[in-house]
């Protein structure tokens, strides 16, 4: 079997795939944020667009619903001036009982150059990119419990913008870890850019058996696990997790787990707050902290573009012609 | 001219007279210099003080306007543009520092024209050399000067200015 390692990479060490975090280094999470820093600020522009990736054809093929992350790929495609085709396999082919396979091949045969998947299994990304005719690229923009890459960078590149240098910083993710790919891609992250102290902050029901492993402190509750943070990060709570025993209710989780201001004055005084959205006020943040000044929310989604237009010209960039 | 006996205190005097010319016969006013990054904002930065111009220099990076990202890939650490917001209507000097190809000048263009709709454009180059792909022409310029085959020409600064004849076996376009 191939590993995600050498599948990433083409044979001029030069990145044809992101599927995940892992196997990439500390040079080129770099070079993706330095690039996504000369893109952001296209935003400023009155025509928010640049002419590089004219000609290209992209496919968001979202087989799980998602608005932002989809919105933000198709924007940043968009604004690279690559043609886009938003596909909801929900509601299309696979539903008549098309295989993977039979709707990748089909979309192969448009000529395209390049998936960026969504799939509830884990390893979807992967599969489809062991299996892509030669030229073509996979971009996993989330896979079941494995890996969301682009959301993990574009966290780091929101941490960067407000607190430069990892190596003097704590780091606090809080939630549902167990099932959460964001954290699983942000820890990676983290590790390879040399993060202080990642900590993660949850009950023992949402922590996998093998945190240990991870290489993050762990803490049970926020009043102990907040202490001298400057990054805090809320992951979601997912609903469905309710019936599935792991926890009591959603007033009893916002009350030993829930951000309110008073918990976030325990880090750092001027400790950052980060979400992935969608945000659940009152269950895992309360409405005063994702609106308030220390919230980078909507920063984050707006950094989710230039992230991502990085990430698809560094891909898409002509084989052998890599600048380092 | 030998490109070996070029002085650019003598090329920068020669640019400054020519774009004084162009400016008191097209009788403009208050126009907007852009210089093109980076040796073309060195060679501004000059002209700018040199004109005594009171709108704010404005630089460009044409790097995602370039015609040859298929070739050559994303450029690492491209400088966001400066332009002020409002190009509409304003009269426009460009500034760049080697008109070779044309090709750099036509991203230029392209970019501007997003920001928005200029009265006009006039191109000042320190140094026009032969080797013109594209149908674009200096406007005013501080020499012109020929080079052999797979010759370059670049210019180093900004403090100071200098400028060397390299030897290139690929012709790539600057």
């Amino acid at each position: 079997m191939t590993t995600t390692d050498s599948l990433q990479f083409n044979s001029d060490h030069q990145l044809q795939h992101l599927l995940s975090i892992e196997g990439l280094d500390q040079r080129l999470l770099t070079e993706i944020m330095d690039n996504a820093e000369s893109f952001a600020s296209l935003a400023n522009q009155p025509v928010k667009k640049y002419p590089i990736l004219r000609g290209k054809t992209v496919v968001n093929l979202f087989f799980e619903n998602s608005t932002r992350t989809r919105t933000t790929f198709e924007l940043a495609a968009k604004r690279l001036s690559a043609d886009v085709i938003n596909m909801n396999i929900a509601t299309s082919a696979t539903s008549k009982g098309e295989s993977l396979l039979d709707t990748i091949r089909n979309l192969e045969a448009m000529h395209v150059d390049m998936f960026v998947i969504r799939h509830a299994l884990s390893g979807a990304a992967h599969f489809i990119a062991q299996h892509v005719a030669p030229g073509i690229s996979v971009i996993n923009a989330g896979d079941g419990n494995h890996a969301h890459p682009t959301q993990a960078l574009l966290d780091m590149f929101t941490i960067r913008r407000h607190k430069n240098d990892f190596s003097s910083l704590r780091i606090a993710i809080i939630g549902d870890i167990l099932h959460s790919r964001v954290a699983r891609s942000q820890i990676q992250a983290l590790s390879i850019l040399g993060a202080k102290e990642i900590r993660v902050i949850a009950p023992k029901t949402l922590l996998p058996i093998e945190v240990n492993a991870l290489g993050v402190s762990v803490s049970h509750t926020l009043e102990e696990g907040l202490q001298d943070i400057d990054v805090v990060i809320m992951l979601r709570l997912q609903k469905e997790r309710m019936s599935g025993a792991l926890l009591p209710s959603e007033s009893e989780y916002f009350n030993c787990f829930g951000l309110t201001q008073e918990k976030l004055a325990i880090a750092k005084p001027d400790a950052i707050v980060m979400h992935p959205g969608p945000i659940n006020r009152g269950v895992e943040i309360s409405s005063e902290v994702a609106d308030g000044p220390q919230s980078v929310i909507l920063q984050q989604v707006s950094y989710g573009i230039a992230i991502r237009m990085a990430i698809m010209s560094l891909i898409l960039q002509p084989p052998g012609r890599h600048h380092t | 001219m030998n490109p070996n006996d070029l002085s650019i205190p003598e090329l920068l005097d020669t640019l400054e007279k020519q774009l004084r010319a162009t400016l008191n016969s097209r009788k403009l006013t208050n126009p907007l210099m852009i210089g093109i990054h980076s040796g073309g904002v060195w060679v501004a930065e000059h002209m700018h003080h040199r004109l005594g111009l009171s709108s704010p220099l404005g630089l460009l990076d044409i790097s995602f306007y370039r015609d040859d990202f298929s070739q050559l890939g994303i450029n690492p650490f491209v400088k966001p543009s400066q332009l002020p917001k409002d190009i509409e209507a304003r009269d426009i000097i460009l500034i760049d520092d080697v008109f070779y190809t044309g090709r750099t000048i036509r991203a230029a263009l392209n970019e501007i024209f997003d920001y928005g709709r200029p009265n006009q454009v006039i191109l000042g180059i320190l140094i026009e050399r032969d080797g013109q792909q594209i149908p674009l022409k200096p406007d005013c310029i501080g020499v012109n000067i020929k080079l052999q085959p797979g010759e370059r020409i670049k210019l180093t600064g900004p403090n100071p200015l200098t400028i060397a004849i390299q030897n290139t076996d690929n012709s790539e376009s600057a």
